[in-house]
C-alpha cells in the first residue's frame, strides 16, 4: 500500500515536472482557423464534412479507428441511405465463427460479413497490439480526438500542419533535446517526435466536389470532420440553445416586471 | 402565526388529518422574511434548484449508463450520441456540478460576510458545512463514473490520500477500492454511493431548511427581526424574487450547456481510462483546487506527523474548521457592514481562496510550493488568529435600531 501511495505521489510529481518541462519547452501558439462551427450561430458546413470524410476514408482510416461513429451517422453529412449502404459494404467485419460453427473457412481465414449502416466504423486493426505492431505506436482512435486534446480543433489543425523538416533553433537549443531520425518532428506534439509521418500535402485526395486540393484545405476539412465525429450534436445543440435562450430572456423579463410590480409598495 | 381557516371543505378535511396545507402556508405566505434581503440571498434557493436538476438529470442518465470498467466510457458516449437528447441531459448534469459549487460557494461567502453563522444560526451553519462535505463526496464519485483518464487517475490519487492515516489507512483504502487498485469494484461502489448521497443531501437540506425556519433568515444588516414591520411574507415577495433570480441563473447555466459544454472539464477525460498510461497532468475539478493546494502545501513533517498525513489533515481541517466558526468569531456584530476592519480581512480571505485555487492548478514545484504554504498559513490564520483577535479589538459601527428603521431611513435619504 505504501508503495502504491508512493507510486501515486511519484506520478503526481512526475506529472508536475512534466508540466513544468512542457511549460518551459518551446511550443508556438496554436494556429487560428475560422471554423464554420465556431461562435453562437456557427454550424457545420456539410460540404466540408463530406470532404473531411473522404480524407478520413481514403487516408486516415488506414491506421486510425473511429469506433464510436456508425455508418448510419453519415446521413448527417447528406449521404442517402443507399450511399451509406455502399460505403459500409466496402468494409468487412470478422465473425467469431461461420454458420456451421467452424472458426475458419476452407481457405483457413476468418469468416467475415459486409458491414451494415447500423455498424460502427470498422477499425483498421483487429486489436491494439496489431495496430502497434504495424505502426510502431498506437494510432489513437479519432472519435473523440477533437475533444480530448487541449485546444480542440485548433490543436488538431496545428498538429497536422506542424511538421518541420528542420528542427527550429528554439527547440534544438533546449536542454535534453535529442534528435530522433526514426520519427517525425512536429512542433506542436508533446515531446516533438511523433510516429505519424506528415500527411497534409497538396492533392492528398481528389475531392469529389472539385474543391482545390491544397494541404491547408485538407487539414481544415479533416479537422472539421473529426470535430463532427466528436460532437455530432453541435448543430442541434446550438440551434436549440438559441431557442431556449430566447424563451428564457422573455420569461425572465416578465418575471422581472412581475417582481417590480409586487414589490412596488414595499420599502426595502 | 396561526393557521388560516380553510374554506374549501376538501382542503379542510385533509388539513385536519394531515396539515400539509397549513405547512405550506407556514413556509410561504405565513413565513416572515426580513424585508431588506439583497440578491445575495437568492443563492440558497438556487442551490436547491440545482440539486433538483442534478437528481432529475442523474436519474435519466442512470437509465442508460453501465457501471462497468469495460462499458462505462462507451455507455456515456452512447448517451451522448444515440439516446434522445442524451447529450443535453448529460451536459446539464456535467455542468450542473460546477454550477452547484459556484452557487454554494457564493452562498457560503455571503454567510461569512454577513455573519450568518452566528447565534442563533450555529446549527443551521454546521448543517451547511455537512452539505458541503456531502456535495464534495458526491461530486468526486460522480466524476469517476465516465471512466475517462481523469476519472481513473483522479480517483487513484484522492483515494490514496487515506493511506496516509496511521494503522487504519491501508484498510480504508482497500475498503474504498474493493480490492488492491482502482478497478471495477471501485467503480461499482462509487456508482452506488453517487446515487445514494444526493438523497442524503436532500435529507440534510431538509434539516438545513428546518433550522432556517426556526431561526429565520439573517439579513444584510445582521440585526434580528424584532417587530412586524421588519418582515414581509416569503410569498409572494421572495417567491417572485427567487424566480427572477432563477431566470438569470438558468441563462448563465445553459450558456455553458449549449455553447461551452466542456469549459469546466478536462480534455483528458475524453480518453478512456488506461491503468498503464498516466496522464501528464493530474488535476482535480476546479471546485477542489483550493483544497488540493492546501493538501500539497504541507511538504514538511510536523513533529511526529509525516508530511503526507499533515497535508491530508490540513485539507480536512480547512473545511472542518468552518464548523467551529461560530465560536471563533465572538464579535457581537454580525454584518461586515458594521465591521470596518474585519470587512477587509473578509476580502483578503476571499482573494486567498481564489489564489489557493490558482495554485492548485499549478505544479507543486519551486516558488509555487512556498506561495501555497503562505496562502495556506493565511487561510488558517484568518480563522484561528485574525477572527478571534478582531472580536476583541475591532471598534464596530453603531447598529441600526431595527431593520425597518434602517429601511425607512434609507428611503428617506434617497
Amino acid at each position: 500500500m505504501r508503495k502504491l501511495f508512493i507510486a501515486a505521489v511519484a506520478a503526481l510529481t512526475l506529472s508536475a515536472s512534466a508540466a513544468q518541462a512542457a511549460g518551459g519547452a518551446y511550443v508556438p501558439e496554436l494556429k487560428d482557423v475560422n471554423w464554420s462551427f465556431e461562435g453562437f450561430f456557427g454550424q457545420y458546413d456539410q460540404k466540408q464534412l463530406r470532404r473531411g470524410f473522404q480524407i478520413y476514408n481514403e487516408v486516415c482510416s488506414a491506421c486510425h479507428s473511429l469506433r464510436l461513429v456508425a455508418y448510419r451517422n453519415l446521413s448527417a453529412l447528406g449521404f442517402t441511405e443507399d450511399e451509406i449502404k455502399e460505403i459500409a459494404a466496402e468494409k468487412s467485419i470478422r465473425l467469431p465463427h461461420g454458420d456451421a460453427g467452424a472458426l475458419l473457412n476452407d481457405d483457413g481465414e476468418f469468416f467475415t460479413r459486409e458491414a451494415k449502416p447500423s455498424d460502427k466504423f470498422v477499425s483498421p486493426f483487429p486489436n491494439d497490439a496489431a495496430a502497434i505492431d504495424a505502426n510502431g505506436a498506437l494510432p489513437p482512435d479519432l472519435s473523440l480526438v477533437a475533444k480530448s486534446r487541449l485546444g480542440g480543433p485548433e490543436y488538431l489543425y496545428s498538429f497536422l500542419m506542424g511538421y518541420m523538416d528542420e528542427v527550429p533553433e528554439e527547440v534544438a537549443h533546449q536542454k535534453g533535446f535529442i534528435l530522433n531520425e526514426d520519427k517525425s518532428f512536429n512542433i506542436y506534439f508533446p515531446g516533438y517526435y511523433t510516429s505519424m509521418p506528415p500527411q497534409m500535402m497538396d492533392e492528398l485526395v481528389e475531392y469529389e466536389d472539385g474543391t482545390e486540393a491544397t494541404a491547408v484545405q485538407h487539414a481544415e476539412d479533416i479537422v472539421a470532420f473529426l470535430n463532427w465525429a466528436a460532437e455530432p450534436e453541435l448543430d442541434e445543440r446550438k440551434s436549440l440553445g438559441l431557442k431556449v435562450m430566447l424563451f428564457l430572456l422573455v420569461l425572465t423579463a416578465m418575471l422581472y416586471a412581475l417582481k417590480r410590480k409586487i414589490w412596488a409598495d414595499v420599502k426595502h | 402565526m396561526s393557521s388560516p381557516e380553510w374554506n374549501n371543505p376538501v382542503v379542510k378535511w385533509v388539513d385536519d388529518r394531515l396539515p400539509v396545507f397549513s405547512l405550506m402556508h407556514h413556509s410561504t405566505a405565513g413565513y416572515p422574511t426580513p424585508r431588506n434581503l439583497s440578491y445575495w440571498w437568492n443563492f440558497g434557493s438556487l442551490a436547491l434548484t440545482v440539486l433538483i436538476v442534478m437528481v432529475v438529470t442523474g436519474i435519466f442518465l442512470v437509465m442508460s449508463y453501465t457501471p462497468h470498467v469495460d462499458m462505462a466510457f462507451d455507455s456515456v458516449e452512447r448517451i451522448m450520441r444515440d439516446v434522445n437528447y442524451g447529450w443535453l441531459i448529460r451536459y446539464i448534469h456535467m455542468n450542473g456540478a460546477s454550477m452547484f459549487f459556484i452557487v454554494v460557494y457564493i452562498h457560503i461567502f455571503r454567510g461569512l460576510y454577513y455573519g450568518s453563522y452566528k447565534g442563533p444560526r450555529e446549527i443551521l451553519w454546521i448543517l451547511g458545512v455537512v452539505i458541503l462535505l456531502l456535495m464534495m463526496g458526491t461530486a468526486f464519485m460522480g466524476y469517476v463514473l465516465p471512466w475517462g483518464q481523469m476519472s481513473l487517475w483522479g480517483a487513484t490519487v484522492i483515494t490514496n490520500l487515506f493511506s496516509a492515516f496511521p494503522i487504519v489507512g491501508d484498510f480504508i483504502v482497500t475498503l474504498l477500492w474493493g480490492g488492491f487498485s482502482v478497478d471495477n469494484p471501485t467503480l461499482n461502489r462509487f456508482f452506488s454511493l453517487h446515487y445514494l448521497l444526493p438523497f442524503v443531501l436532500f435529507a440534510v437540506v431538509g434539516l438545513h431548511l428546518w433550522a432556517l425556519h426556526a431561526v429565520k433568515s439573517n439579513n444584510p444588516l445582521g440585526v434580528e427581526m424584532k417587530q412586524p414591520e421588519d418582515s414581509i411574507p416569503f410569498h409572494p415577495y421572495f417567491t417572485i424574487k427567487d424566480l427572477f433570480g432563477m431566470g438569470l441563473f438558468f441563462m448563465f447555466f445553459l450558456f455553458f450547456v449549449f455553447w461551452a459544454p466542456n469549459f469546466f472539464g478536462e480534455p483528458d477525460n475524453y480518453i478512456p481510462a488506461n491503468p498503464m498510461v498516466t496522464p501528464p497532468h493530474i488535476v482535480p475539478e476546479w471546485y477542489f483546487l483550493p483544497f488540493y493546494a492546501i493538501l500539497r502545501a504541507i511538504t514538511f513533517d510536523i513533529f511526529i506527523i509525516p508530511a503526507k498525513l499533515g497535508g491530508v489533515l490540513a485539507m480536512f481541517a480547512s473545511i472542518i474548521l468552518l464548523m467551529v466558526l461560530p465560536w471563533l468569531d465572538r464579535s457581537k456584530v454580525k454584518s461586515c457592514k458594521f465591521r470596518p476592519v474585519y470587512k477587509w480581512f473578509f476580502w483578503i480571505l476571499f482573494l486567498d481562496c481564489i489564489f489557493l485555487g490558482y495554485l492548485g492548478k499549478k505544479p507543486a514545484e519551486g516558488s509555487y510550493i512556498i506561495m501555497a504554504q503562505l496562502a495556506t498559513l493565511y487561510y488558517f490564520a484568518h480563522f484561528l488568529v485574525i477572527l478571534p483577535l478582531m472580536s476583541k479589538i475591532e471598534k464596530v459601527v453603531d447598529l441600526p435600531e431595527s431593520i425597518s428603521a434602517a429601511v425607512l431611513k434609507k428611503s428617506e435619504d434617497a
